[in-house]
């Protein structure tokens, strides 16, 4: 099985005038389809870099990006933005949705960029589609302000779908979120991912990184560990073993 | 490019805020809404004019004594008569063009029939008097020819005399009193109603002008001479020789005549030419204030497109092209306007026709305007759309979804 996305000695430096910033020294590496992996490091360690970069919204310095077979130096701007189209899905830390839009017409915002010409029943019911993936069938006339943040990032994954991307780019989907619905939120992930679906994560927490399946930790700009993550958390379980101490606690209180 | 796309991203965009939309609607609405109004009540007062202009006649010239500035003022005009009879029949043989003469004279006096008194207008008019001004009568016929040679006494009355005077059966063949002596009613005039200066134009009483100069007024200058000329490509040939046949006879030269001459046409322009040059500067300020209402629309588009800049970074990750953010915000911009435009149209169309209908003008809504208005909104929405909606194509994704 070939790679999804395939990095060679990835750098990019950002020049901007005075200093000049090298954000990723030279990494390498491979992702599988149905691959689940989170990409840790501090500040400044380079993970945005890299992310941007796997995102196809940056360009590297030198090094080579093959995404899905496709090398992206050989593309221009409008291009790379049909290539986003069509291969990933972005989920972002502060959920990024339209206000005043409802979370069917957010999930349909791919759609109406998509090269293909998509009737507008088949982009709802393909938008219906991904709601119920994540399990906001019935929130599909909601706006994001009578959403919780927990149910606005579930609407960003169903976004992030509609395309049936390759891989799923998330950038601290937790961040935002309160310990139980980042576990909920992770749930959905892992959902997806027993589905097949290519994740890629970034977090600077242990805990979330320990949902995934392949942890890899950045220190100025390199790579400095990958590893497959052995005591993996289940989201189903973590949610139970929640509840069974919430039930304990107002027994006893 | 994906269009219906694009409407659709546009109309959501504008419905997510439908105030703010208005508001920067509203200075295209009240722009173009002003123009229209102001070109639509200028139209109607202009073909009133007209209106009443051609209702002197057709082909007409008239001949007045004194002069007449250029701008229309009547200073000296109609004042000390320097027109003579003879200078009527001179006209009517000397000019070949010339197929109709009226000298008139004019006075008001006290008329009695059926013990019945009214203060009118006595016109002193010639044989040719209603045809020239081709006005019909209502009942039995005008004077003649040898009426006026012979000085008769008889005459021809406005519908209102008709009916103040004269309220049971018909005045033709009765007799009304002027000034003590009997006059014949030969005719009733057809009914014109009132003049755009408010005066009854029905409550007059003709009679020949010979009539009129030696037995009623004891005038011996004529007010004014009305000609018509034979065709409207014969009028100013008629006019040239006119001016020369008076000249001659009052023995004048250019610039120092005793007399005018004007043709319909020239009245006309006259009239309008105050009304062409107000509807001008009227709508010359609206059509600035649609130049402020463009800035309105450029000054919320770029308010918008700063507001908005984590969304554009959201539709640029999600595979927007810059070109297709672009076409979207220059979308927005021109429904705005175009939207804006049409309820001006129709702001404009209802003040207009508030104002026909609380002042008693008319109101004539061009066509023209309202065609150039609209699409004078759509250019506005263009052209103040495009800045905006070109920096927003040009922003950057990374930038744009860090921006706070």
């Amino acid at each position: 099985m070939s790679a999804v996305v395939k990095l060679e000695d990835i750098h990019r430096i950002y020049d901007s005038g005075e200093v000049k910033v090298h954000a990723v020294r030279g990494v390498t590496l491979e992702l599988h389809k149905g691959e689940f992996m989170a990409v840790m490091g501090a500040s400044g360690s380079g993970k945005s870099t890299l992310m941007n970069t796997l995102g196809c919204l940056d360009r590297p310095t030198s090094g080579r990006y093959l995404l899905d077979g496709v090398d992206i130096a050989g593309l221009d701007r409008n291009e790379l933005a049909d290539l986003r189209n069509e291969k990933l899905g972005f989920v972002f830390q502060g959920f990024n949705l339209l206000a005043r839009t409802t979370a069917l017409e957010n999930v349909e915002l791919p759609m109406l960029y998509g090269r293909r010409r998509i009737s507008h029943r088949d982009m709802q019911e393909r938008a219906e589609h991904c709601l119920e993936i994540v399990g906001l069938a019935d929130r599909a006339d909601h706006f994001p302000s009578q959403l919780s943040g927990g149910q606005q990032q579930r609407v960003a994954i169903a976004r992030a779908l509609a395309n049936n991307p390759q891989v799923l780019l998330a950038d601290e989907p937790t961040g935002n979120l309160d310990s139980k619905t980042a576990i909920e939120v992770m749930g959905v992930f892992q959902k997806l991912n027993a589905e097949g679906i290519t994740i890629v994560m970034v977090t600077h927490e242990l805990d979330i990184a320990h949902y995934c399946r392949r942890n890899l930790i950045m220190r100025d700009g390199k790579v400095v560990s990958d590893i497959a993550v052995t005591d993996r958390l289940i989201a189903d379980e973590e949610l139970r073993k929640l509840r069974e101490a919430e039930t304990a606690a107002k027994l006893t209180a | 490019m994906r269009l219906r796309s694009t409407l659709t991203v546009s109309f959501r965009a504008l419905r997510r805020n439908v105030l703010r939309s208005l508001l920067t609607a509203l200075g295209i609405i009240v722009g173009v809404g002003a123009v229209i109004a102001m070109v639509s009540i200028g139209n109607g007062a202009k073909s009133v004019v007209e209106a009443q202009i051609a209702s002197l006649g057709e082909n007409v010239l008239l001949v007045f004594s004194g002069s007449f500035n250029q701008g229309g003022a009547r200073s000296g005009a109609f004042g000390a008569g320097t027109l003579t009879v003879e200078d009527a029949e001179a006209i009517k043989r000397e000019v070949t063009t010339v197929i109709g003469v009226s000298p008139e004279v004019r006075t008001s006096a006290q008329i009695l029939a059926n013990g019945l008194n009214w203060s009118t207008q006595i016109l002193g008019e010639g044989a040719d008097y209603l045809s020239i001004r081709v006005w019909p009568l209502s009942d039995g016929v005008m004077f003649s020819e040898a009426d006026v040679r012979s000085v008769g006494k008889v005459c021809v009355i406005g519908q209102t005399i008709a009916t103040q005077l004269f309220p049971e059966g018909s005045a033709v063949g009765q007799t009304l009193r002027i000034k003590a002596q009997p006059f014949k009613v030969v005719g009733i005039l057809a009914a014109k109603g009132l003049s755009v200066q408010g005066q009854d134009q029905d409550d007059l009483v003709i009679v020949p002008y010979t009539s009129a100069m030696r037995r009623v007024s004891k005038q011996t200058m004529l007010r004014s001479i009305s000609v018509q000329a034979s065709s409207p490509d014969t009028m100013t040939l008629a006019q040239n020789d006119i001016v020369a046949l008076l000249r001659q006879r009052h023995r004048t030269a250019e610039g120092s005549d005793d007399f005018t001459v004007r043709s319909q046409v020239e009245i006309a322009q006259a009239a309008t030419a105050t009304a062409d040059t107000m509807t001008g500067l009227l709508g010359a300020v609206a059509g600035v204030s649609l130049i402020v209402g463009g800035i309105g629309i450029m000054n919320i588009m770029l308010v918008s497109v700063t507001e908005r800049t984590r969304e554009i970074g959201i539709r640029l990750a999600v595979g927007a092209h810059g070109r297709e953010i672009q076409l979207q915000f220059l979308t927005e911009s021109i429904v705005l306007s175009v939207l804006g435009g049409s309820i001006g149209i129709l702001a404009g169309i209802g003040a207009s026709e508030l104002v026909s209908h609380l002042k008693g003008w008319p109101t004539l809504v061009s066509p023209t305007a309202v065609v150039i208005a609209f699409f004078f909104s759509a250019a506005v929405g263009m052209i103040f759309g495009y800045y905006p909606a070109r920096k927003a194509s040009l922003l950057d994704p990374i930038d744009a979804l860090r921006y706070e």
